[in-house]
């Protein structure tokens, strides 16, 4: 099976919540909207022919310029077919509830902790959501872009001092 | 005060006012263990010997190099790469310099591509030697560990050869190597190919066939293969459980479709298995690099970067002798590079299992986002719930057969 039948298939079940297409580094890559992220892993998991058995990874990434500024990330693995496919589900901020993976892949956990200590999301039915790598006393989510590393102060880092 | 005192009248003790058999005892397993060989910690109940749970804490050396990533230019994100896994930093490396290649489509020339393979094979040798010979210490055997960490020492030699560090290495740039192996690192590889087998058959006999060892190892924490990508394992562990997933054959970068070579797996995924999947990786390293050894004779001499001047950092002398070079150099230290507006995922075999890099790129001077896909931090999550029932000195066992490196759990 390759990419193309596999980005049909899985078009043609999820027609109006899937779009997908192949980048220019050979991998399938898609947005899908929050309501439906569960039943398509779960289907391309559990489909005899897909077979993406393999949750890679699960992370976010924050675009403090789009309406919906948040957007969780799954990398999964057809191991048979050699696909790597990944799926994106953009989020808003005052909004950031997500169905929790764990409920497909025990191996989930963990990643969603790091998710939800970074940047906040909210992965609804996740066992055991808390912190992971940072305090628990802290109260912000630290990988979100408003937090700047350095000193804020500092002009000679500055992007127009390099000509841009 | 008045406290009944009960004799003991047969061999059964009996405590009257608060029989401590009664209650468990919580026992902190970390985060400064000697057992535990990294900074993490466990807080464990047990009862007697036996664990009855389990509650993991990591994050005890977090030093946020995702967020670092986002202010730094690709060529200085290299060395943060090294210190998350720091028994194979070199694999890091290069797949960060991959990455980055991946994204800039850059053609690499097969000497360099040949080159990385012997580092990176190096590096898994001396992952493998510590988790091996560390097994062996905490099941009892000194000896073993100590005969293989001489070896270390001597792979730590050919590092010191090609980039000047030993555990942090830094090796290469984005494009190529900083410099040619010189004719001592190529001597030094020569050297520990033909003394390592001896070495390793060594340490082999001292273990393998051992019926303490084996009674120590065979059967504990056995892990189903269902039950290892319900944890996305991956590397050593997930072979041992029988599954041959290494990304070297599944999905080969850096020329590793050319080599021949095989990919040991177990089939019980209990700790006698993951000892044996890496100690067979080792000889398959070791042939690896041989096959390398001979592929680069037939490569032209001298070529240790691609020719691809807005990214490679030219060397030194050029840059204060030349005006290109001094131009494409200041661009590249300022940031002033061209760089495709596109995400990127990236996988190498990691000496604990796949090791990605996904990056999001927008043309800025800095990585948008980075994220580090660690195995050490995936395959750990498992621990906590095969530990309990088990007894304590098997979960320590357990323990060191993960592989857990401090670095890459908390980045």
């Amino acid at each position: 099976m390759d990419k193309a039948t596999v980005i049909a298939k899985l078009s043609e079940k999820f027609a109006d919540a899937l779009s997908l297409q192949e980048d220019e580094h050979g991998e399938i890559t898609g947005s899908v909207n929050r309501e439906q992220i569960m039943d398509v892993l779960r289907f391309a998991k559990e489909d005899k022919e897909l077979q993406f058995i393999f949750l890679t990874d699960i992370t976010a990434v924050h675009y403090p310029d789009q309406q919906k500024d948040f957007a969780v990330v799954y990398h999964v693995h057809s191991w048979v077919h050699k696909i790597r496919m990944r799926l994106k589900v953009f989020l808003e901020k005052s909004d950031l509830n997500i169905p929790s993976a764990t409920a497909l892949w025990n191996g989930a956990n963990w990643m969603e902790r790091e998710t939800y200590d970074f940047f906040g999301v909210n992965f609804k039915g996740h066992p055991d959501l808390r912190r992971i790598l940072n305090m628990d006393s802290m109260e912000v989510f630290p990988m979100r872009k408003e937090y700047p590393l350095e000193d804020p102060n500092r002009v000679d880092k500055e992007d127009k001092y390099f000509g841009r | 005060m008045s406290k009944t005192i009960t004799r003991i009248t047969s061999n059964q003790p009996v405590f009257k006012d608060s029989d401590p058999q009664d209650s468990l005892v919580t026992l902190n397993l970390g985060p400064t263990h000697p057992a535990t060989h990294g900074v993490f910690q466990n807080v464990l109940q047990i009862d007697g010997e036996r664990i009855v749970s389990c509650v993991s804490t990591i994050g005890y050396i977090h030093r946020a190099f995702e967020k670092i990533a986002e202010h730094r230019p690709f060529y200085q994100i290299t060395p943060l790469t090294d210190r998350m896994n720091y028994c194979s930093s070199p694999i890091n490396n290069m797949g960060w310099h991959m990455t980055v290649e991946k994204l800039l489509g850059i053609e690499i020339p097969k000497r360099v591509q040949y080159m990385r393979v012997i580092i990176m094979e190096l590096a898994r040798i001396t992952d493998h030697i510590i988790c091996n010979g560390i097994l062996g210490v905490d099941t009892g055997a000194f000896s073993g560990f100590l005969y293989l960490m001489q070896e270390r020492e001597a792979i730590y030699e050919i590092y010191e050869e090609i980039c000047g560090a030993r555990l942090t290495t830094n090796i290469g740039r984005i494009g190529g190597f900083e410099r040619d192996f010189n004719d001592v690192a190529w001597a030094k590889i020569r050297a520990f190919l033909d003394r390592f087998p001896r070495v390793l058959k060594e340490f082999e006999d001292l273990f393998v066939r051992n019926r303490i060892f084996i009674e120590r190892t065979s059967g504990v924490a056995a892990v189903t293969p269902e039950q290892a990508i319900d944890y996305s394992w991956s590397g050593p562990l997930l072979r041992a459980t029988g599954i041959d997933y290494d990304i070297r054959v599944q999905d080969p970068y850096c020329s590793y479709e050319e080599f021949d070579f095989e990919v040991p797996v177990g089939t019980n995924g209990d700790v006698y298995d993951r000892f044996m999947v890496r100690n067979e990786e080792m000889w398959q390293s070791m042939r690896i690099i041989e096959q390398a050894l001979q592929k680069i004779e037939k490569e032209p001499k001298g070529v240790f970067y691609a020719d691809v001047p807005g990214f490679y950092l030219p060397p030194k002398e050029q840059v204060y002798n030349n005006m290109e070079a001094l131009i494409y150099h200041f661009k590249l230290v300022m940031g002033e590079v061209e760089t495709p507006k596109t995400e990127v995922y990236h996988a190498v075999e990691g000496a604990n299992g796949e090791l990605g890099f996904y990056l999001i790129n927008d043309g800025g001077r800095t990585p948008y986002r980075l994220h580090f896909r660690r195995p050490s931090l995936i395959n750990y999550q498992m621990f906590a719930h095969m530990s309990e029932g088990m007894v304590l000195a098997d979960a320590i066992i357990n323990m060191s057969s993960l592989n857990v490196i401090a670095g890459e759990l908390d980045a």
